[in-house]
C-alpha cells in the first residue's frame, strides 16, 4: 500500500527531519517502494518464532560504573556549534 | 614467510612482501611512505580519499624506522594503511562520507586505528564511502561518487568503495572497511580485491561512526587472504570500551592459513546460482568451486530456505537502527547546525534536513516508520522472528558443511548513475551478501576471475568465529589461482 503524502510528514515530523516541498513527492515514491517491497515479510509463517534481536544471542556485559575516562570537555568542545562556559548553546526554549 | 618478490614494484607487492622487504633492509618506511603518497596524489581523480594525512604518514614511518632499528618493531611496523572515513581518527577529520560532519575532527582513535598504530601501521589517510555506509556503489557520499579502477567509468561498489578502489590501484597494500550488508566483501569483488567480514563482535566498533548495531562489523580489504591474516591478528579480540566484543580466544590467522582444503566440506547454495545471477559471473563462480573441488574439497549441494527473505528482513531491521543511531546528529553538540534557527525544533530539523543526504533521510524515515506506533509488531517484531529463521538456516547447513561458497555479487561492476533511480535496484546488490550479517557469520570475497574484463568475487562463509577456516580456504585457492596478483592495466 502506498504512503500518503501525510503519512510521510508525519514520519519525517518524528525524525525530526525538515523536507523540502520540491522533494516530497520523490520521498512519497521512494519510501512506498521501500515500504511495498518490505511488506513481503508479511506473508512468512513465524508462529513460536522468538525475535532475534543479537546475531550471537548473547546478552551485553556490564561493567562497575567507574570513572574510566579523563574529563576533556573542551577538546571535545572544539565540535560543538555553539557553547558559553562549558555549555552548549541553543535557542532559548522557555519565554 | 613470504619470499622477496624480485622485479616486483613497491606498490604492486603485498603486506606480508613488504614486511620483508623492510625487514632485511631493502628499503625504509620513509621510502615507501613517500612512494605510495605520490602514487595517491597521481590518482586523486579516482576520488579514492576524503583525506590525505601525508603528515601523520611521515611522522608514523620515522618511528617505525627507528623501532626497526632498535628492535621493536611490531607486526605491522612500517606497513602502510588506510581507514574508511567512518572509524574516528583522533585529531583527523572524520566525516563519515557525509556533509553533517564535514568538520569534524574526533577527539579520540576507534579501536581498529589505535590496534593499527600500536603495531606499527602508518596511516595514509581516509578513505570515501556511502554517506554513513549507507549504499552499494559509493554514490551517496557528500564528497561525490569514487571511480573503479577497472574503468573509471563505473562504480567500484560500496559502501567501503574508496578503500576499496586503493587498495586496487596499488595506491596502497590494504585498508579498513565496515560491513553492515555486504559493504566490505561487495565493494572487493567489483574491484579484484579481497575482502573480509570477520564475525560479529570479532573486532571492536569502538569509534566506528554507528549505523546498524546488531549488523556493523569492522574488517579489511587487501589483495591477499594472508594480509587479511596479518591484520585481523591485530585488531581481533575483546575491547573493555565495545559492550558486544566477544571473549573469545585469537588465534594465529596467519599460521593458520597453511591448512589445505583437503576434505574441506565445501556448501554450494542451490538459490544463490538462481535468476538474478549474471551468467558469466556464475561461470566463473563454478569454476573456481572446481578448483577448489579438484584441490580435495568435496562440494554439496544445500539448501536455505529463507535466505531470499534477507534483504526485506534486512531493509526491517537496518533501517529501525539506523534511525536510533542517527538522532544523535542535532546540532547540538557537534556536526552541523543550520543558520538562525527560528527555536529548538527548527535547529533539529533543518540541522538534519541540510545535514542528511536523499538516501540517508530515506533509511531514517524507513526506519521511523517501522518502528512508529502501530507498526512495530507487523514490521520490526517480523523482521526480528524472520531473521530468526535465516540465522537457523545457516545453523543446520553449517551441521553438514564446513563453509559455504558462492558469488558475492549478482553483476560485476556497474556504471556510476546506472541504479540511482530505484532504491531497491540498488538494495539487491547486496542479495548475496546480506545473509552472513543477520546471521553475524563470518565472510570473505576473493578475486575468482573475469566477465568481460571486470572481477568477479568468490564469496566464502563461515560458522561463528571460523575466521580461520574461511581465511585457509581462501589462501589456499590464491596458491591455485593468480586472479589476485592482476593489477587494471592504467595502475600496474
Amino acid at each position: 500500500m502506498p504512503l500518503t503524502k501525510l503519512e510521510v510528514q508525519h514520519v519525517a515530523m518524528l525524525a525530526r527531519l525538515q523536507l523540502e516541498d520540491r522533494d516530497v513527492d520523490d520521498v512519497v515514491a521512494k519510501l512506498s517502494r521501500i515500504v511495498e517491497f518490505v511488506d513481503q515479510l508479511q506473508a512468512v509463517a513465524t508462529d513460536n518464532v522468538l525475535p532475534m534481536a543479537h546475531p550471537l544471542n548473547m546478552s551485553q556485559r556490564l561493567r562497575a560504573d567507574d570513572v574510566t575516562e579523563p574529563n576533556q570537555r573542551d577538546f571535545v568542545q572544539q565540535n560543538a556549534p555553539s557553547t558559553k562556559e562549558g555549555y552548549y548553546l541553543v535557542p532559548k526554549v522557555l519565554e | 614467510m613470504t619470499a622477496d618478490p624480485a622485479g616486483l614494484a613497491l606498490h604492486q607487492r603485498t603486506l606480508s612482501e613488504l614486511a620483508w622487504g623492510l625487514t632485511k633492509g631493502d628499503f625504509t618506511s620513509r621510502e615507501l611512505t613517500e612512494l605510495l603518497l605520490g602514487r595517491v596524489a597521481q590518482h586523486e581523480s579516482l576520488n579514492a580519499f576524503i583525506t590525505v594525512t601525508a603528515d601523520v604518514a611521515l611522522e608514523q614511518a620515522d618511528r617505525a624506522d627507528r623501532a626497526r632499528t632498535r628492535g621493536v618493531a611490531g607486526p605491522l611496523n612500517g606497513l602502510p594503511i588506510v581507514h574508511k572515513d567512518l572509524f574516528c581518527t583522533k585529531g583527523v577529520l572524520t566525516t563519515c562520507g557525509s556533509n553533517i560532519l564535514s568538520h569534524f575532527v574526533s577527539p579520540y582513535d576507534a579501536t581498529v586505528v589505535e590496534r593499527m598504530a600500536e603495531a606499527g601501521a602508518v596511516m595514509l589517510g581516509k578513505t570515501n564511502m556511502d554517506e554513513f555506509a549507507m549504499g552499494s556503489s559509493n554514490e551517496t557520499s557528500f564528497y561525490g561518487p569514487v571511480m573503479n579502477p577497472w574503468d573509471t567509468k563505473l562504480s567500484p561498489g560500496g559502501s567501503s568503495g574508496g578503500s576499496a578502489a586503493a587498495v586496487a590501484a596499488r595506491l596502497v597494500p590494504a585498508a579498513t572497511g565496515t560491513d553492515t550488508g555486504g559493504s566490505i566483501r561487495q565493494p572487493a569483488a567489483l574491484t579484484g580485491t579481497v575482502g573480509l567480514k570477520p564475525t560479529y563482535g570479532r573486532v571492536s566498533r569502538y569509534g566506528m561512526v554507528a549505523f546498524a548495531s546488531s549488523l556493523d562489523q569492522a574488517g579489511v580489504i587487501t589483495r591477499s587472504a594472508e594480509d587479511a591474516a596479518l591484520l585481523l591478528r591485530v585488531i581481533a579480540g575483546i575491547d573493555r570500551r565495545d559492550s558486544t566484543s566477544v571473549d573469545h580466544p585469537v588465534p594465529d590467522y596467519v599460521a593458520g592459513i597453511s591448512k589445505p582444503v583437503k576434505g574441506l566440506r565445501i556448501g554450494v547454495v542451490r538459490q544463490h546460482f538462481d535468476e538474478g545471477l549474471d551468467p558469466l559471473c556464475a561461470e566463473r563462480v563454478k569454476t573456481s568451486l572446481d578448483a577448489l573441488n579438484e584441490a580435495g574439497a568435496s562440494l554439496i549441494e544445500i539448501d536455505l530456505p529463507s535466505i531470499g527473505l534477507s534483504v526485506p528482513t534486512y531493509y526491517v531491521v537496518a533501517p529501525a537502527e539506523c534511525s536510533s543511531n542517527l538522532s544523535r546528529f542535532d546540532g547540538v553538540r557537534f556536526g552541523h547546525r543550520s543558520a538562525d534557527p527560528e527555536d529548538l525544533l527548527d535547529l533539529y530539523c533543518r540541522s538534519r534536513g541540510e545535514g542528511f543526504g536523499a538516501e540517508v533521510k530515506r533509511r531514517i524515515m524507513t526506519g521511523t516508520y517501522v518502528l512508529s506506533a502501530g507498526y512495530y509488531d507487523a514490521y520490526y517484531l517480523k523482521a526480528q522472528k524472520v531473521r530468526q529463521l535465516i540465522s537457523q538456516d545457516f545453523k543446520n547447513a553449517f551441521e553438514r558443511v564446513d563453509v559455504i561458497a558462492g558469488p558475492t555479487a549478482p553483476t560485476t561492476a556497474f556504471a556510476i548513475g546506472e541504479k540511482t533511480d530505484d532504491p531497491i535496484t540498488m538494495y539487491l546488490n547486496d542479495i548475496y551478501t546480506i545473509g552472513a550479517n543477520l546471521a553475524g557469520l563470518p565472510g570473505i570475497s576473493v578475486p575468482c576471475g573475469f566477465a568481460t574484463g571486470l572481477p568477479v568475487g568468490l564469496q566464502l562463509v563461515g560458522p561463528h568465529f571460523a575466521e580461520e577456516r574461511i581465511l585457509a580456504c581462501a589462501h589456499q585457492y590464491q596458491q591455485l589461482t593468480d586472479w589476485h596478483k592482476m593489477a587494471p592495466e592504467d595502475f600496474a
